[in-house]
């Protein structure tokens, strides 16, 4: 299996090492060493935590280029509705629908719709799949069970995401139109960097050809050209000449799916909706140990509130939960006979391509492969965390005493990088160090 | 690797706090996933028995490379009838226990069901001693 392909980057010359991030990543993933931040890319789940805490902005989220946009004469834009939700009320969806097809984009089509496509077609859980079904929406949550709940996958929801079957509609109907599948692009509008990391790892292990998406732009970068051509061109998008232009079609109950309780809210069955990434954390841990759970559906969401809460977000989450709300209340409960009728049309394809394959374990807390080995290991770091003082401060450039004892375990720390047992007893340091050997790594002279 | 863990009596607050240290122990050495869930099940109903029925006690974890050995090991009172405490739905929990959810006599039976070996050492006024092995050449995972 080729390695996880993640879209977070440390921009070294803007961090300076201030460990606000390592403090905050929910899976230890981040190190500092040298004064800068460094990410494990095992364990990086993509949640974009760290992004947020960082004061520096020193972390950033790679994209695609938007001039890819115009290698395809056909250009579809699949963007969740939350995007709408990031204009404040002076601006109108209608608005902001033609502004879309003036910086470029010649289709438009909500991620939701794809929600009312399973509907429509009847798309179950494939039988396998273990109760209780951990909804598959969000690919932070996926990627944090591949890695560190793997026996949980086969509680993964196998159902593609919305975006990803709206994208396969969209594909299937425009090429039918132009009769020309070279020429469409697919694009999707994303509120989180994990989304673009699940499209470069498809991308990259399953080739360009058989990808959903030609391409992923971050939200905050549409939505900053979109709104500069709302400003710009005050005529063209006076609410006169926007009223009466239609907007993409999706169902009210839709809308809001990725606002946190936005899949359970419609569902008859026992379920809980989970947001905020620890939180989420914690409950795992909870359905990990528990045989006798109760509970039909689990509805997680890696950010505060759903993908409102999404780390590309530009608005306060509140406000944008508000203004999708209201969005929802003026969509209608049913779609359009005229797309019930284009959805019928693909009905085959849909069926065959919604469903994702069984996910792959890709352990990220084992010790070592060997057993054996694995136990050696582990009584070292029992050892060396006794020796360490238990305050966590950070100042090795560890989260805590634990996982520098871990990552000297492993041979990629030294005990010398303690900066408390330095200060307390230097003498005492270096036989320690003795014991457990320095960093394995040329760059032990670090400090 | 050892590691041992004390077990107060009548705290049902930290009921599964043992069982979960040593499942995220377990899933760090790399412990299939099928036995770490086996092991975890019979573990927490020998956990609830010691807050329940002990007068506390101690549990601990001897993993190698073969086998996992969980001991648990209490200050007594003891089961007098162990033949009886062995059947499905047989419980001398008191009415307080029972409606926390707990004491419908599972415990042992279900910690049989998922070791691979069971030995339990009790008489009555005597302290109880039982000890758990799951095995790891991958026998039951099948």
């Amino acid at each position: 299996m080729s390695a996880y392909h993640h879209s977070l980057a440390i921009r070294e010359q803007l961090c300076f090492g201030c460990t606000h991030c390592m403090k905050k990543c929910p899976t230890a993933s981040i190190r500092i060493e040298k004064g800068h931040a460094h990410v494990d890319p095992a364990k990086c789940i993509d949640c974009g935590q760290c992004m947020q805490a960082c004061p520096h902005h020193a972390i950033g989220v790679e994209q695609t280029p938007f001039e890819m946009l115009f290698s395809f004469k056909q250009r579809v834009a699949v963007i969740p509705t939350v995007f709408l939700a990031q204009f404040e009320d002076s601006i109108t969806n209608n608005q902001i629908i033609l502004a879309l097809y003036d910086i470029g984009f010649t289709h438009i089509y909500f991620a939701e719709l794809g929600i009312d496509i399973a509907k429509q077609l009847g798309l179950e859980e494939k039988a396998e799949v273990q109760k209780p079904v951990i909804s598959s929406f969000c690919p932070s949550i996926i990627r944090l069970i591949r890695t560190r709940y793997p026996g949980l996958c086969e509680h993964l929801s196998r159902l593609r995401s919305p975006g990803q079957i709206a994208a396969i509609f969209a594909r299937a109907e425009v090429n039918e139109q132009t009769g020309r599948p070279s020429e469409t692009g697919v694009f999707y509008i994303t509120p989180c960097p994990a989304k673009i990391s699940e499209f470069k790892s498809e991308e990259e292990t399953k080739g360009k050809l058989e990808g959903i998406f030609d391409g992923v732009l971050n939200l905050d970068t549409v939505y900053n050209m979109v709104r500069n051509s709302i400003t710009k061109n005050k005529k063209k998008f006076s609410l006169e000449t926007c009223e009466g232009s239609e907007l993409p079609e999706a169902t009210s109950v839709s809308s809001t799916w990725s606002l946190i309780n936005g899949e359970t809210v419609a569902k008859a069955t026992r379920h809980l909706a989970i947001d905020e990434i620890h939180q989420v954390i914690d409950f795992l841990e909870y359905v990990e140990e528990d045989d006798e759970f109760n509970i039909d559906y689990l509805e997680f969401k890696a950010c505060a509130e759903g993908c409102v809460g999404g780390i590309l977000c530009t608005r306060n989450k509140f406000l944008a939960k508000e203004r999708l709300s209201r969005l929802a209340s003026t969509l209608p409960d049913e779609l359009s006979d005229d797309m019930k009728q284009r959805i019928s049309k693909f009905a085959d394809l849909m069926r065959s391509s919604a469903y994702e394959e069984p996910p792959e374990e890709d352990h990220s807390i084992k010790l070592d492969a060997d057993i054996e080995t694995a136990i050696h290991k582990m009584e070292k770091v029992r050892k060396i965390t006794s020796a360490l003082p238990g305050i966590d401060c950070g100042l090795c450039g560890a989260p805590t005493c634990e996982e520098l004892a871990q990552d000297i375990a492993q041979g990629g720390a030294s005990i010398r990088q303690c900066t408390v047992l330095r200060l307390k007893d230097p003498k005492e340091l270096n036989t320690l160090a003795r014991i457990w050997g320095e960093k394995v790594s040329q760059d032990s002279d670090l400090i | 690797m050892q590691t041992s863990f004390p077990v107060a009596a009548g705290d049902f607050t930290k009921a599964g706090a043992a069982s979960s240290e040593i499942k995220r122990m377990l899933k760090q050495l790399g412990i299939p996933q099928k036995t770490i869930k086996r092991i975890v099940v019979a573990l927490f109903e020998a956990e609830v028995n010691v807050i329940a029925h002990s007068y506390g006690g101690d549990i601990s974890c001897d993993v190698t490379p073969q086998q996992v050995e969980i001991r648990v090991i209490d200050k007594g009172p003891g089961i007098p009838d162990l033949n009886l405490a062995m059947k499905e739905g047989w419980s001398t929990a008191s009415e307080e226990v029972r409606e926390m959810g707990y004491g419908a006599g599972m415990g042992l039976p279900n910690i049989k069901k998922n070791a691979d070996l069971l030995e339990i050492h009790t008489a009555a006024n005597d302290h109880t001693d039982i000890r758990m092995t799951f095995f790891l050449d991958g026998d039951k995972e099948q």
